[in-house]
């Protein structure tokens, strides 16, 4: 009885001294996460567009694909990753998955406005591609082609990918790192090289466009909260007050996806640790059960 | 002059017994090492800590096999290769993290029963002293360990604390530049780190639990009434099977016994920690590789350092300094701060036993403000807390001196 | 009595061995190769343009692989096990592009060694205990005691991929010439 109470104790302060190291001084460092809104991608602050007509979206589509690829549709981008960055700082998103990942009033309101909606001050892609009406249509039309079902994977390439590398899962911001050979003699894989330039010519570009080098994302989901995340894609302003990404305007479902994809890369033992804890845990209760069996014999007769 | 039976078969009972004394080793060591009837459940703490220090050293051999200590490919080798590909790598990495941090919950239950109970004098006093050898290697070991991942927290960290050794206004730049080898952390500040975490600290650490092992023997452990035990005599009464009379037991089986089922119980804990909790002994921020070019918004040290780093901020640098490094000492003169001859514990004895609990209670005051920033009334309090921590211990001789003579209570 | 307290201390012992074997289990995996090793398995050889009677060396999986386009006539000077059969009937050759190819993992059979090649002998001679093969890999002298390895292949036109088990590496392990 007696130990039961020095227990107590010694839980007390563990406890005490737990929730002020952790959830409490989290909670006072992070206010600004913490107090910052956040409304399931719903972007509240753009205005509902009128009702879009995809057939007619079909035929404006054209004022796109002067830049952006629709490979879905046959439509081939007009420049590689590259000379896209040489020339706009990034390169535009092949749109097919667009209306997979994207909310269909964000679009409408991005071709408006990519400033707008986007929510920084300058963007690559110019405004006014389409009057309110023509904007609508392009979104409608953009959801009518998305495929129904895409992988987490495509998601984040879509909607990250050409900003984010993941060295974790060899993807750069111009794509999948190919499979290369070095040279028996030398050692020299000349391939890997030139694909290492590209991609530097591409970063080099995009750091000058946006400021700085945005952050490889192999183990963002380990360096920061859940609760951060969601809430800096729904609103970056919100959490880094003139931070140069753009609001994208993923919906609910296109961010579970790339949340999803995040998670599979950075937290990869996820899975094993659910499998394996509760086997771990159950051998020791047992055990400490026959340890409990064992001091109880031993110390029998003793007081 | 040594007998040897040369008709003993090879590794025979007798055979070993000629050649290593197995049988008096093992009286020695186990079955008649005394230990009083009289103790709870933290005089275990000393068999958890060993058995922690146990798991940090397994684990921390596999974590070795794929760690790189190059700033360039660090990183990725641990939180890619170790956390991805390495089977079961990530369960080493957790279990060494969760560990490196619950080993110092453990060392504060341990240091703060053995102040409770007065365990630190009449002939304990280098009991003490080892421990607080072991508490400041400890401390080396987990901070060099934390440089290897070189995340920004491992090299902000790096930065601050050997920035300290400029020892303020004196600006001795010479000094940090050679605890570095760099005029930054670098790969020769990663590479040296490396070395001390991974061989000098763990062989001084084995070294010292050794000694502190050694320290025990002749004093024995104390009791939970700091009663003086004649454990010759006792040992006799249990020899002669008077289980019930002696005051003392063996370690082994009948301690042990009790120490393993603490230690079934701490394992749960531990591990539960592992698989379902382990974020508190990972700080995310070191989840971002190291750029010397960035200070992340919020850089603090890992919990188990958060008191003695909050003594130090609240003043100015030069005696900020100097406080920082009377935290870092003054629990070495606990024996000889103490001089009052009882060992009671301190709820019996009188003023100390206040001093006891507000200097727990502090602590935990000044860890806790030592993670949040530093401003507004988070100042104030730890402003506060900090020269409570100054003026108990220098109270402490002056309240144990008129202390009274406690009466072997029972 | 004194029974009845080792019981429980026996249990919890064998118990504990339990628990021993669960560690030694994740330990024995985390010394497996990584999957990214695993996964680097492939080589694709183009063998168009080789020259005959000439050692190409490649590797593959880290290994050096051994590759010369056999001559009609790849007779060994000497065989000092009898075996002085010509190389280009030998059937562990491989038909790539109507041309017999040996394609073997480069180490020696006995310890492991790189043999070297005499062209003009039409013979491997291992630097390391004096180990002959012939053009088509088979042993002519000991200490190696059997040919040098095959490495599982796939024939695509006048290429090869190492690493991937095609239909004519399939047949050779039916006839027991691959190990
Ligand atoms: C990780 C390092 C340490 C290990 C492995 C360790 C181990 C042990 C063990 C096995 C015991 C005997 C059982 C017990 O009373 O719990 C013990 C006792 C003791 N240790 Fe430690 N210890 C460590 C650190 C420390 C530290 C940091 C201090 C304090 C400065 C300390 C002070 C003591 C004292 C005063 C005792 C005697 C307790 C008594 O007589 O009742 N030890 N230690
Ligand atoms: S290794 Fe080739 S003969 Fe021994």
């Amino acid at each position: 009885m007696k130990e039961l109470k020095v227990l107590a104790v010694v839980v007390f302060f563990t406890l005490v001294t737990y929730w002020g190291v952790e959830p409490y001084a989290h909670k006072v460092m992070h206010k600004n996460v913490e107090e910052a809104t956040f409304e399931n991608f719903q972007y509240k602050d753009l205005k509902a567009p009128a009702k879009g007509d995809p057939a007619k979206g079909k035929a404006l589509i054209a004022t796109c694909t002067s830049c952006h690829g629709i490979k879905s549709q046959g439509i081939k981008a007009p420049m590689d990753p590259v000379a896209a960055s040489q020339a706009y700082g990034v390169v535009p998103p092949d749109l097919s998955n667009a209306g997979a990942v994207l909310d269909e009033k964000f679009i409408a309101n991005f071709i408006v406005s990519p400033t707008h909606a986007g929510l920084v001050k300058k963007s690559a892609m110019p405004g006014g591609m389409a009057d309110a009406q023509g904007a609508a249509d392009i979104a409608a039309y953009l959801k009518s082609i998305a495929p129904k079902e895409i992988k987490p994977k495509e998601a984040f390439e879509f909607a990250c990918g050409r900003c984010h590398a993941v060295r974790y899962d060899k993807w750069t911001q111009i794509g999948q790192t190919p499979k290369t050979k070095a040279d028996i003699k030398t050692g020299v894989d000349l391939a890997l090289m030139d694909f290492k330039k590209k991609v530097g010519q591409y970063q080099v570009k995009l750091a000058e466009y946006l400021g700085k080098l945005p952050p490889d994302l192999s183990i963002i989901v380990r360096a920061r909260s859940e609760e951060y995340l969601e809430k800096f894609v729904e609103n970056p302003q919100h959490i880094l007050p003139g931070t140069a990404m753009p609001r994208v305007g993923v919906t609910e479902e296109g961010y579970e996806k790339i949340y999803k994809y995040l998670e599979e890369v950075g937290d990869p033992s996820k899975p094993k640790r659910e499998k394996v804890g509760p086997w771990v845990l159950g051998y020791l209760v047992l055990f400490a059960f026959l340890a409990f069996l064992w001091y109880k014999s031993q110390w029998k007769g003793l007081k | 002059m040594a007998h040897f039976d040369p008709n003993a078969r090879p590794f025979s009972h007798k055979w070993m017994n000629e050649r290593l004394a197995v049988d008096t080793l093992k009286r020695v060591l186990s079955t008649e090492y005394w230990i009083p009837k009289n103790i709870n459940f933290l005089w275990a703490m000393g068999m958890v800590l060993a058995a922690t220090f146990g798991l940090l050293l397994i684990s921390g051999i596999f974590l070795l096999m794929y760690y790189i200590p190059d700033t360039k490919q660090a990183f990725d080798s641990v939180n890619h290769t170790i956390m991805g590909e390495v089977g079961y790598g990530w369960l080493w990495r957790h279990m060494h993290g969760v560990a490196a941090s619950v080993v110092f919950l453990i060392i504060y239950i341990h240091m703060f029963t053995g102040i409770y109970y007065g365990s630190y004098k009449r002939g304990r006093e280098l009991i003490w002293l080892s421990g607080m050898l072991l508490f400041v290697s400890f401390s080396a070991e987990a901070f060099s360990g934390y440089m290897l991942p070189w995340g920004q927290m491992s090299y902000w960290a790096g930065m601050v604390i050997t920035n300290l050794f400029s020892l303020g206004s004196l600006d001795w730049q010479g000094l940090v530049e050679w605890i570095r080898g760099d005029y930054v952390p670098g790969q020769a500040f990663l590479g040296r780190f490396f070395m001390l975490h991974v061989l000098l600290m763990p062989l001084i650490i084995m070294a010292l639990i050794v000694l502190h092992f050694g320290t025990l023997r002749i004093p024995h452990v104390n009791n939970q009434d700091g009663e003086e035990i004649d454990f010759e005599a006792e040992a006799e009464k249990w020899k002669a099977g008077l289980r019930k009379e002696s005051k003392v037991i063996p370690f082994n089986p009948v301690f042990l016994s009790k120490d393993t089922f603490v230690l079934g119980i701490y394992f749960i804990f531990y591990f539960y920690l592992v698989f379902y909790h382990f974020e508190f002994a990972m700080d995310p921020v070191n989840f971002d590789p190291a750029n010397p070019l960035k200070t992340p918004p919020h850089i603090y040290p890992e919990w188990y350092f958060l008191w003695s780093y909050e003594i130090l901020r609240p003043f100015p640098k030069d005696p900020g300094l100097v406080a920082f490094g009377f935290a870092q000492v003054i629990f070495f003169f606990l024996p000889f701060l103490d001089r009052s001859p009882n060992v009671a514990p301190a709820n019996r004895r009188g003023l100390f036993k206040f001093w006891f609990w507000i200097l727990l209670v502090d602590m935990i005051v000044l860890t806790i403000m030592g993670k949040v920033p530093p401003v507004g009334i988070y100042t104030k309090i730890g402003t506060v807390a900090a020269w409570t921590f100054i003026i108990l211990w220098i109270l402490l001789p002056f309240i144990t001196k008129a202390e009274k003579a406690v009466r072997g209570h029972k | 009595m004194s029974d009845r307290r080792d019981f429980f201390g026996k249990v919890l012992g064998a118990y504990a061995g339990l628990g021993a074997l669960g560690a030694l289990y994740a330990a024995k995996r985390t010394w497996d190769p990584l999957p990214s090793v695993k996964a680097a398995g492939f080589t694709t050889l183009d063998l168009s343009g080789l020259e005959e009677n000439k050692l190409y060396v490649e590797k593959w999986r880290g290994k050096p692989v051994l590759i010369i386009k056999v001559p009609k006539n790849a007779k060994p000077d000497t065989a000092p096990n009898g075996n002085d059969k010509n190389a280009y009937e030998d059937p562990r050759l491989i038909t790539v592009g109507g041309h017999k190819f040996m394609i073997v993992i480069g180490l020696c059979t006995h310890l492991g060694c790189i043999p070297d090649y005499f062209p003009e002998k039409h013979k491997f001679i291992c630097p390391c205990h004096g180990g002959q093969f012939n053009a088509a890999g088979e042993v002519l002298k000991a200490p190696p005691p059997s040919p040098l390895v095959i490495p599982p292949f796939k024939v695509e036109g006048t290429k090869v991929v190492l690493g991937e088990a095609g239909p004519e590496y399939k047949k050779m392990k039916e006839k027991g010439l691959v190990a």
